[in-house]
């Protein structure tokens, strides 16, 4: 009896553990479909002349991609130089004033600031930039994404600095170099590792975001380099290709959602190696 | 010599306090970057809320062309999906952080694990829906015609699966974090009673990590509720109400993110615009809610996420 309900036990123990592991396992259909979908179907729109030439109007065939790879990357460039100096010299001032009141009230905005709808930072930059200005731009869709880059930058940045050991500030001051330049030159050149981690994985996050640019970039079938103008993006134009009615837009779509991924699976690989290179131990 | 050093002094003295003004300045800019875009939010929905006041949640009618605007069917909508979201996806995210909390801390199993969920995190969102279009709707829709449901392949639940998979990551990590710190003594008690893991997972770790896991749960929702693309390509766009258990799940409908995303660009007339924005407004504080409130458990746990 009591040996049946050990064995009872164990085999429920065991049989959990199962569970869990298949529907773990099951977590991965998801991605795969995903990923083997936009390879297969991606791979067969790329070519050189996709990724190279201006899309065609409705009912021409052919036509590429080139001015949403540019686009996205102008956008992202843009929105970097806004959030990079803004993040950094936060995050550091969050990490060298631990206990003042005002630090305290900063990280619950950056934390509120991280989970604020991407449409709503959409609108937000609509109402600031588009609507005084009087039409659609880059810098507006860069303004939107740089404010949703600003948290993940100001976390990683003050998480970074934090770990910093304090001996290597005291021997900084020790040598009578001025507060702020041990900060410039010793604080954040050993937290570099941490910090370049936090602005890419930020530029990773915000590469795909589509909701923000909706009415602030707003997409442009021509190329442009202007960013005070209406501009493509690679996550514009695989919505509205996507949500079009025309095949051939269609397959374009799968073509761009290719570009994107590479992209963004590029800037993490990036990361990656970024933390193994300058990873500084103490 | 004394002059030399004096001035070397007073220009460091100098660049260190416009720097440490800098350091300052950054900070005071996020706050006020928040601060303005609540202030923002509130003084473009004014003529809104001025308007429809406490009308605007409960009105059943969206119409632009008599300029009558009452956002329960997308408050609704919103509700219905990342609540079906969150319970399609519990049982997965669960799985994962016990696998990867108690289970498999680290391992070459515990590894490709991690990478899964951050891939999923990593991909966008519009990726997700236009995978979804091309092969969940069929799905969907092949379902109704054997069903005898009429075969819209876009619909509320189509939105919620989709919703589901990209939430797992938010609600595993978080959850998978609490379980990894529950004490190794309680654990160890449990065992040396002759406890089995299973039952030590059930009748200690889960009670003892219960607040986190709800926490990881709100994080998720508050996810769920701005959630804008993937929903929108897949939910269908109407503004209609269910009217029973089958149109709850198999009808088109419409979310507060999937509107705005939808007819923001169209708006046409002040009180249009405004009652969008409104909807922003309301989507704003919701998630700010959540936010806070999980984050404040979490902290409460001693996690750090």
């Amino acid at each position: 009896m009591t040996q049946a309900s050990i064995q009872y036990r164990l085999v429920k123990n065991i049989l959990f553990k199962g569970i869990v592991l298949l529907i773990s396992s099951l977590c991965a259909v998801p991605l795969v479909l995903v990923l083997y979908f936009i390879i297969k179907k991606g791979i067969a729109t790329i070519s050189w002349t996709f990724l190279t030439s201006l899309p065609k109007p409705v009912g021409e065939t052919g036509g590429g991609i080139v001015n949403a790879i540019t686009g996205t990357l102008l956008i992202i460039l843009v929105a970097s130089v806004i959030a990079i100096p803004i993040g950094v010299f936060g995050g550091v001032y969050l990490a060298e004033n631990k206990k003042s009141r005002i630090t305290n009230i900063a990280r619950t905005c950056v934390e509120v600031l991280q989970g604020v709808p991407s449409i709503v930072i959409g609108i937000i930059a609509y109402l600031w930039v588009v609507k005084p200005t009087g039409n659609f731009s880059a810098l507006s869709g860069s303004i939107a994404l740089a404010i949703m880059m600003l948290p993940v930058i100001v976390r990683t940045t003050e998480e970074t600095i934090s770990l910093i050991p304090y001996s290597i500030k005291e021997a900084g001051l020790a040598l009578g170099v001025p507060y702020h330049k041990v900060l410039l030159k010793v604080v954040i050149p050993s937290g570099l590792s941490g910090i370049v981690t936090g602005i890419t994985i930020s530029i990773a996050r915000v590469a795909g975001e589509t909701a923000p640019l909706l009415f602030t970039a707003f997409g442009n079938p021509f190329q442009n380099f202007n960013i005070l103008r209406p501009m493509n993006s690679l996550p514009l134009l695989v919505f509205n290709y996507a949500t079009s009615p025309y095949q051939d837009w269609k397959d374009q779509a799968w073509g761009a959602s290719f570009v994107l991924l590479v992209i963004i699976l590029l800037i993490n690989i990036l990361t990656k190696l970024a933390i193994r290179r300058w990873k500084i131990q103490f | 010599m004394s002059t030399k050093s004096t001035t070397v002094k007073k220009s460091s003295q100098t660049s260190e306090g416009a720097f440490l003004k800098v350091l300052a300045g950054a900070v005071y800019l996020i706050i006020a970057l928040l601060i303005c875009i609540f202030i923002t939010l509130v003084w473009k929905s004014w003529p809104s809320l001025k308007q429809f006041g406490f009308h605007f949640i409960t009105g059943t009618t969206w119409d632009p062309v008599s300029g009558e605007f009452g956002g329960f069917p997308f408050l609704m909508g919103t509700v219905i999906t990342s609540i079906l979201a969150l319970i399609i996806s519990f049982p997965f995210s669960m799985s994962i952080a016990i696998f990867l909390g108690e289970y498999n801390k680290t391992g070459w199993l515990s590894d490709i694990f991690k990478n899964v969920i951050e891939l999923l995190a990593g991909i966008p969102s519009v990726i997700y829906g236009f995978a979804a279009i091309y092969f969940l709707v069929p799905i969907i829709q092949n379902f109704e015609i054997n069903h005898n449901i009429i075969p819209y392949g876009v619909s509320t639940l189509t939105a919620a699966i989709v919703l589901a998979i990209m939430i797992i990551p938010y609600s595993a990590s978080v959850a998978r974090e609490v379980i990894s710190l529950t004490p190794r003594d309680l654990k160890e008690a449990s065992y040396s009673l002759g406890a089995t893991r299973f039952e030590t997972i059930r009748r200690i770790i889960i009670p003892y990590t219960r607040s986190g896991i709800a926490a990881g749960i709100l994080l998720a929702f508050g996810r769920a509720i701005g959630e804008t693309m993937a929903v929108t390509m897949v939910i269908g766009n109407t503004n209609t109400l269910p009217k029973d258990l089958t149109t709850l799940f198999f009808a088109p409908s419409n979310t507060m993110a999937s509107v705005i995303a939808n007819e923001f660009t169209e708006a046409t007339s002040d009180i249009y615009l405004s009652s969008l924005i409104e909807i922003a407004l309301l989507l704003f504080i919701v998630t700010l809610a959540f936010n806070l409130l999980g984050r404040f458990i979490i902290k409460r746990m001693g996690g750090n996420s």
